[in-house]
């Protein structure tokens, strides 16, 4: 019996017999294959970097560093800058940021800190969720006809009695800053949620046991132990969800209002540099292509370096609670 | 001091200890427990407010999308102008295609990748540079993929097309894919790798009959959620695909997608186009859910 085995295994072909040359080679190339998948990553990176730089270059070399400072659009006068659009994109994300993180914060220490159980957490995490599934357009268009229709009132009563205070300076004539960066929060707060969420995870239970043991109260726990003990993860979340709200384009280019203008009103029309490459790309000429590559080089670069920060950050809280990864 | 016979010197000091012990029950309105009562409730109304937007926005995709469904808004071709009835078939077929690209190019791509990432070369320095790129790339914008895509095919080709616009949205699936799937072959038990090797199989044996199968589901659900997020872009189609008011015949011309109706029709001042516009949101978001839940059910069966 014990012999048979022993025959069968040990024949060629059998269960443990060494890998053919035929099953040496196919094993060489398909790692050379994978290793190639994997520089394929580096490679069109670098590729899109390039590409968006090369098209970029003859812009660069006419406009230079005043495209950056520069404050007027015009294709019939060959004049191109930028800083509205940059203004508009920092301005409507830090708004964003404000709503969304708050609000992103706010449920991530609802559902990790036990205030409901474990079976209704994770249907709100799965409402919270889909709400990253909404298409951007989707929300643009229901951004126009209920968000805007909803503040208009509030805008103009705001104006009315509160008109010196700069915020409040115009009216919302229609589309505008506010209805774009309450959009924008909408957007932004599943990821701020879900990275802060995975920040709090990470805590041991233990910290909170030892919390509560010394008599502290939910929130004394929360604000004092948990929060700061998650604070590295939480900037994380906010610096990503930053970095997101700086990108987002369709529901922006259809809730701005697309004007070039700097204007610290909250229902101002503004622009971003991803709404003005939307609005402008299709009907560019030649020249205008170049201006705008110039233009999402610089979005790319304000979004590469927020992001890479994140990530930074990120990695770092998970070094911290894990170990050296 | 015997503790069977206290003497009174004895039950005084035990007395002041006992005095030294603070209270220890909290009162209902102490300000420390009021101030915990408030925060909860604040905490409760944020997440109540949060969940708004998602209600709102389903709410009037039914009431204004699904009066305007019917097969003619499911088949015919965009009304221009004045023209009244009319629908988007061809945005469908559009959408559909341009998914389908992406998805030929970033899913065999990226799960190659993964499996170099998370099994072939785990600690090399291409997998952790790669690792880190594909991170960074989840926070490229999207339009961003869609200039690079008008950069490298658009102006290479010419012309706009379902290419330059699947191509777009293969740039943006090819780092969802990657991670996702990295993630889910990272779980497969190092006992199983361990077994399979000993059995004296090669890393590619091992690779294709037990960590594949193994993290399929993963896998499948990190696919998914790349389909459908792609489904829902519009930014990188914007001047890659372009629109298109008929329905696809080859890949190499300007092709239409939901997306790109949806916005296009937004900003018109007539009736028939918005209350479309509401009904092909209503199709595209139905899609992104159901692939979006089906993915969740099949992460699910995994655990």
């Amino acid at each position: 019996m014990a012999r048979h085995q022993f025959n069968v295994s040990s024949s060629v072909g059998g269960v443990c017999a060494p890998p053919s040359s035929r099953q040496l080679t196919s094993d060489l190339l398909f790692r050379g294959l994978a290793w190639c998948c994997a520089a394929f990553i580096i490679l069109l990176t670098g590729y899109i970097l390039y590409k968006i730089g090369v098209q970029a270059v003859p812009a660069m070399q006419q406009h230079g560093l005043g495209f950056i400072f520069g404050t007027t659009w015009d294709v019939s006068r060959d004049t191109f800058g930028v800083l509205p659009e940059i203004w508009g994109t920092l301005y409507s994300s830090l708004l964003a940021l404000l709503i969304g993180g708050t609000f992103g914060v706010a449920i991530a220490i609802f559902l990790t800190q036990e205030f409901i159980g474990p079976r209704l957490a994770s249907v709100f995490r799965t409402i919270v969720e889909m709400l990253a599934a909404i298409p951007s357009v989707v929300f643009g268009l229901w951004g126009i006809y209920v968000v805007i229709p909803m503040l208009r009132p509030m805008s103009e009563f705001l104006n009315e009695y509160l008109g010196w205070f700069p915020l409040f300076s115009t009216d919302l004539a229609g589309p505008g800053l506010a209805p774009a960066a309450l959009v924008l929060a909408i957007m932004i707060l599943p990821t701020v949620a879900a990275i802060s969420v995975d920040a709090m995870r990470r805590i041991p239970y233990k910290v909170k046991e030892a919390a509560y043991g010394m008599g502290t109260t939910r929130w004394e726990a929360i604000l004092k132990v948990m929060l700061p003990t998650a604070s590295s993860g939480i900037l994380a979340a906010l610096v990503l969800g930053f970095g997101r709200a700086l990108g987002e384009t369709m529901a922006l280019a259809m809730l701005i209002g697309n004007s070039n203008q700097i204007n610290i009103s909250l229902f101002a029309p503004a622009n971003t540099l991803a709404s003005l490459l939307a609005s402008s790309f299709p009907e560019a000429g030649v020249v205008e292509v170049q201006a705008l590559m110039y233009a999402a080089l610089v979005l790319l670069a304000i979004t590469f370096l927020v992001n890479v920060g994140g990530l930074a950050i990120q990695q770092y809280t998970v070094r911290k609670f894990e170990g050296k990864r | 001091m015997s503790i069977i016979n206290p003497t009174a010197a004895d039950s005084v000091s035990l007395e002041v200890a006992v005095r030294a012990i603070p209270k220890l029950e909290r009162q209902t309105f102490e300000s420390r427990a009021m101030k915990s009562g408030l925060l909860t409730t604040l905490t409760w109304a944020a997440a109540l407010v949060a969940a708004i937007p998602l209600f709102s926005v389903l709410y009037m995709l039914v009431v204004e999308g699904a009066a305007r469904i019917d097969f003619e808004a499911l088949t015919a071709l965009p009304p221009a102008g004045f023209e009244q009835g009319g629908g988007f078939g061809n945005a469908i077929v559009g959408t559909l295609l341009m998914v389908g690209i992406g998805a030929l190019i970033a899913v065999p791509l990226g799960i190659i990748a993964a499996i170099y990432l998370s099994i072939l070369g785990a600690q090399t320095r291409v997998a952790k540079v790669s690792r880190f790129l594909a991170k960074v790339l989840t926070g490229l914008p999207s339009i961003l993929a869609g200039v690079f895509a008008y950069a490298a095919v658009v102006v290479w080709m010419g012309t706009y097309s379902a290419i330059a616009g699947g191509i777009a949205l293969g740039v943006l699936m090819l780092p969802t894919v990657i991670l996702t799937a990295e993630e889910s072959m990272k779980e497969v038990p190092q006992r199983m790798k361990d077994a399979a090797f000993g059995m004296g199989c090669t890393r590619s044996q091992v690779v294709w009959s037990v960590v594949l199968p193994t993290g399929l589901p993963g896998i499948l659900t990190g696919v998914m959620l790349a389909v459908a997020g792609a489904a829902g872009e519009s930014a990188p189609l914007l001047f890659t695909a372009l629109f298109s008011n008929y329905y696809v015949s080859e890949v190499a011309e300007p092709t239409a997608s939901l997306s790109i109706l949806i916005y296009n029709f937004s900003a018109m001042p007539f009736d028939n186009q918005i209350s479309l516009a509401w009904a092909a949101s209503l199709v595209l978001v139905f899609m992104v859910l159901v692939i979006n839940i089906l993915a969740r059910l099949l992460g699910r069966s995994k655990v």
